[in-house]
């Protein structure tokens, strides 16, 4: 007897990342250290390698899979590459952090991969039963890693938060879904788009845009736009910076995948009515997460503001409807992800090395210390301000070009007067790095063996990294005293990021030629 | 003769990387060596380049961003000719006076040197760009390095917010630019043809007057505020009082003439309606500018200010050649934009002299009396202030005499207004040089006469200005053929009965 024809191939990337995270998990029982320690991160970052691989395998099927539930398209798999890049940036990262220590390294490491592969179900979601299980999937996994820092007040306080407005956010987005199929009797997202299209009365239909509505907010919520972002300060500021930077990037490009499959496929014939609705949250978004951002001294929750108005930006790319909108969006969000993990990178390095946490203070002086450091979080900065020769630049011609070919001109103006605000606190912080002296709690007996005056140790001094990794889990304080020297894995982070960054935006042409094909996914669009 | 524009584009920026990776003592004489080159570029590129077509010459042109259509795409013309030997020479000059400064002046010299080159290489691009987002790009590109200069090498505690706010200021224009200019392109072109921002693509082009009013507002807005003009100029002051003084120098000599620069090669070719239509504004802001600024020289006694405003005023005079949209009045502008640059910076090395002698302050009511112990310095800086007022027989009252003219033959009531610019020019520097220079000595003033390593500077630039006061038709003869078309359109269009009586 035959059972139904399972299309493994398609199937492989999510079933890698599954199958992956349950060997992570259970790897991480064995008690020897080196195991916990070395092998489980290795473990991770290897799952999210052949992730990333099969997905490439996949690149241009273009085909339905699973009674066309999944959609296995150049797409999806571009967004599953940007999922693994940010997952093995966050498990780098996470190397040496304090949060895997705290909550077991096997859970953590494959509550991050479970995540990821609830992202590869959303964007390649069909219709909106798999879409809420993607969501859902990378949503739970999340809230449990925000956490992870189990002795630390605000990671808690940070993980309820999530849980609690993320789950208002979901309950928003399943009652929308189910007023869309109210309105139009199914759940494809293809299907749905034909009804609609055929019965032109239906976009004035209550229901309709009753669901339509819901499901923007309920998507909004996860991409962060405002005004449902109240969240993302605080949940990035309390959560372990690995997992923050993980959030900032994975999550919005998972939320904005969906966004894009929701709103031009199965919603494209009713673009007039919702177009305007996504313009004025663009434009909303741009102004607070700029005014948001300005008075910020904690870095964490600066990027948090910043991802906001950066939400704002990316937005119109969706409001637009039209393949150059598409193209513009995958590209901005590549970017968008180096530049913030190059930022993010040097969080993490800075809270590890100095007392101030994530305050801006901890970067004073970061140019003639650490010059490793100091340039990826000033590219970053510039890039994310949009400054030329940067990706952020590139992106944002190819965002205006969008918007003024789709005719929301308007929206591009709004973009570049939110990028000249943006401009106040992204200086603040090249500033504090080039232009302030050094904090005087660098001379403290605890870094005399670091005195790196102009150029930094590329290599990390091993043996002195991992007694003060021994000494932070005895002492089990949340910044580990003692653990006060760069970590190579995170500056290699910062650096590659930074030099993508700038890749993309002197020779952008390759990863443009990838963001076409990823918008020539949608078939309707023009 | 084939000149790569590519290789005088990148060499400074070249030098400034290698000055990073050598000793610090040698790491501002490589800088100085890669400016050096671009300069000897230039003036091959002055003596080669063909005036008879007043075409674009030594063209390159590559895709670079084939999804968005732009072009990296260098050429020379009539029109940039002039300012790229501005630029090169006023480069080398202040990065030979930083390096010739010495190591102690200054901490970190390897970072100061590779922006300096940095800066240098930004600004040839914007000169040298023939596409619209290549210029865009390099018109942002060029004030990055300038925050850093100032930021960490300027004097006074204040320095990151006034450099801060400089930026805002000069980013907000320059983004409004950005969009306009991705505008112009996605609009010019056809409905399912490949966007083109090749500059001479877009001319083919007549935009709708509608579209062209608001782009022409916002190319406005970037430009006027990197000159400064009068109503934007308010990151001015902060901004001159903290920059390093090589950095200002070429800060005032250059980047506000590549704002000059960017209406007569973009706006008025690309939106002839909308400069005819804003032909009256812009003359307004431009006398406004000419008067406040010389009320405001003739007023502070801050010397930086006193060069500040006067620029003010200057870029003013240029503003007004460039719109009476005449081709008389844009040759005189670009001449003008040359003479005041080539002013601007040993002016700005003087003032910086006469600080040092008077204990450092930059207040004119501490100087006074040099003139008799420094008479090479009271010569040099005679001849500087008399080029600058646009004393006849100075390349400045060439420039000068064409604007008005230019502005004479279109509105004649602005034009005399303006006249009084030229007279109030003569009033706040000769009210500096004699106030500087005569008088008693003042109380803290040391009356030495520069060292060598000054006059290694100063003097070939003072040498130059003389040079072209007396041969002013070079950039003139050279520009004939190139710039007057640039505002013939547009003129026409803003003074049709004038043009059909010719």
């Amino acid at each position: 007897m035959k059972g139904p024809s399972i299309d493994w191939a398609g199937l492989s990337p999510v079933l890698a990342v599954m199958g992956g995270a349950m060997i992570v998990l259970l790897t991480g029982l064995l008690r020897s250290r080196f195991v916990r320690e070395s092998l489980v991160p290795l473990l991770a970052i290897a799952t999210l390698a052949t992730f990333a691989g099969l997905s490439i395998w996949q690149w241009d099927e273009g085909k339905d899979i699973v009674s066309a539930a999944l959609r296995v398209d150049t797409f999806a798999m571009y967004l599953n590459c940007l999922f693994a890049v940010a997952g093995i940036a966050a498990v780098l990262l996470s190397w040496r952090a304090l949060a895997p220590r705290e909550s077991a390294h096997g859970e953590y490491y494959s509550l991050l991969l479970f995540s990821i592969g609830g992202m590869a179900v959303l964007v390649a979601a069909q219709n909106t039963v798999t879409l809420f299980l993607g969501f859902e999937l990378l949503s739970i996994p999340l809230y449990v890693l925000c956490a992870t820092e189990m002795r630390r007040a605000s990671s808690l306080e940070s993980g309820l938060k999530y849980l609690v407005i993320g789950s208002v956010g979901s309950a928003t987005l399943v009652y929308g879904l189910a007023l869309l199929y109210g309105a139009t009797g199914s759940t494809d997202f293809s299907e749905m788009a034909g009804i609609l299209a055929a019965r032109g009365d239906l976009a004035r239909d209550s229901l309709l845009l009753g669901g339509v509505a819901l499901v923007v907010v309920g998507l909004a919520f996860k991409a962060s736009v405002a005004p449902f972002h109240q969240w993302t300060p605080d949940v990035y500021e309390g959560a372990p910076t690995p997992i923050t930077s993980f959030m900032a990037v994975a999550t919005k490009a998972a939320a904005f995948g969906v966004l894009l499959r929701m709103m031009d496929v199965a919603l494209l014939p009713v673009a007039e009515d919702w177009g305007v609705v996504l313009a004025a949250l663009a434009v909303v978004s741009i102004v607070v997460g700029n005014v948001g951002a300005l008075g910020q001294s904690s870095l964490k929750r600066l990027l948090a503001w910043s991802s906001v108005a950066q939400a704002g930006y990316l937005l119109a790319g969706v409001v637009v409807a039209t393949r150059l909108g598409v193209q513009a969006t995958v590209f901005y969000l590549a970017v968008y992800m180096l530049m913030t993990l190059a930022a993010f990178a040097v969080v993490v390095a800075r809270e590890r090395e100095t007392d101030l946490g994530d305050h801006v203070d901890s970067v004073n002086g970061l140019g003639w210390t650490r010059p490793w450091l100091a340039w990826p979080l000033t590219i970053a900065m510039l890039s994310l301000a949009g400054l030329p020769a940067t990706g952020g630049f590139i992106g944002k011609i190819s965002l205006l070009e969008a918007t003024v070919d789709g005719g929301w001109t308007w929206l591009g103006i709004a973009i570049v007067l939110g990028s000249a605000a943006s401009l106040a606190y992204y200086l603040r912080v090249i500033a504090a790095m080039w232009m302030r002296p050094a904090p005087a709690a660098r001379a403290v007996p605890a870094l005399a063996g670091g005195s790196q005056e102009l150029d930094p140790p590329e290599a990390p001094r091993e043996g002195g990294a991992t007694e003060g990794a021994f000494a932070a889990e005895h002492d089990g304080h949340a910044d580990g005293d003692g653990d006060r020297r760069g970590h190579w894995e995170v500056t290699l982070v910062a650096v590659v990021a930074a030099i993508a960054t700038l890749a993309a935006g002197i020779y952008p042409d390759p990863l443009f030629d990838v963001a076409r094909d990823a918008s020539e996914s949608f078939r309707a669009l023009l | 003769m084939t000149l790569h524009l590519s290789i005088m584009l990148w060499l400074p920026a070249l030098a400034g990387l290698v000055a990073l990776l050598v000793p610090r003592a040698i790491s501002g004489w490589v800088a100085f060596v890669g400016s050096l080159g671009a300069l000897a570029y230039s003036v091959a590129l002055l003596v080669d380049y063909d005036a008879a077509t007043g075409s674009l010459q030594y063209v390159t042109d590559e895709t670079w961003i084939e999804q968005l259509g732009i072009h990296y795409k260098l050429g020379v013309d009539g029109l940039n000719l002039a300012l790229l030997a501005l630029a090169t020479l006023m480069f080398s000059a202040c990065i030979l006076w930083a390096a010739l400064e010495g190591d102690h002046r200054r901490e970190r010299p390897r970072q100061f040197f590779a922006w300096m080159a940095l800066a240098h290489s930004a600004v040839l691009g914007a000169l040298l760009a023939q596409d619209l987002l290549l210029f865009v790009l390099f018109f942002d590109l060029m004030l990055v390095p300038f925050f850093f200069l100032t930021g960490i090498w300027g004097p006074g505690p204040d320095r990151v917010r006034a450099v801060t706010k400089l930026f805002i200021y000069t980013l907000v224009g320059s983004l409004l630019m950005l969009a306009a200019a991705i505008a112009t392109g996605v609009l010019s072109s056809v409905q399912g043809d490949q966007t083109t921002f090749v500059l001479s693509e877009l001319e083919k082009v007549a935009l709708p007057e509608g579209s062209q009013r608001w782009i022409f507002l916002c190319f406005a807005a970037a430009f006027l505020v990197k000159m400064p003009a009068f109503p934007v100029h308010g990151w001015m002051p902060d901004g001159y009082r903290t920059m390093p003084l090589p950095v200002l120098a070429v800060f005032s000599a250059v980047l506000s003439k590549v704002a000059a620069y960017g209406f007569l090669r973009v706006v008025t070719p690309l939106f002839p309606d909308a400069s005819a239509d804003f032909q009256t504004l812009m003359l307004l802001i431009a006398l406004a500018s000419i008067l406040y600024g010389s009320a405001m020289a003739f007023t502070t006694t801050e010397t930086r200010l006193i060069l500040g405003y006067s620029s003010v005023a200057q870029l003013g005079f240029i503003t007004l050649g460039i719109f009476s949209l005449d081709g008389d009045g844009a040759q005189g502008a670009i001449l003008q934009s040359v003479n005041h640059g080539l002013v601007t910076v040993p002016a700005f090395f003087i003032v910086g002299l006469l600080a040092a002698r008077a204990g450092g302050s930059q207040d004119l009511r501490d100087m006074g009396g040099v003139a008799f112990r420094a008479p090479i310095l009271a010569a040099l800086f005679l001849i500087v202030s008399l080029a600058t007022l646009a004393m006849p027989g100075s390349a400045n009252f060439v420039g000068e005499f064409l604007i008005l003219f230019g502005v004479f033959e279109t509105k004649i009531v602005i034009a005399i207004v303006a006249f009084t610019g030229v007279l109030l020019a003569s009033v706040y520097m000769l009210r500096m040089f004699i106030r500087a220079m005569h008088n008693r000595v003042g109380a803290g003033v040391v009356p030495t006469d520069i060292r060598f390593a000054d006059g290694l500077v100063l003097v070939p630039l003072v040498a130059v200005i003389v040079a072209l006061a007396l041969y002013p038709q070079m950039p003139l003869e050279k520009g004939q053929n190139t710039i007057p078309p640039k505002v013939e359109e547009a003129g026409r269009l803003a003074q049709p009965e004038r043009q059909a009586i010719r």
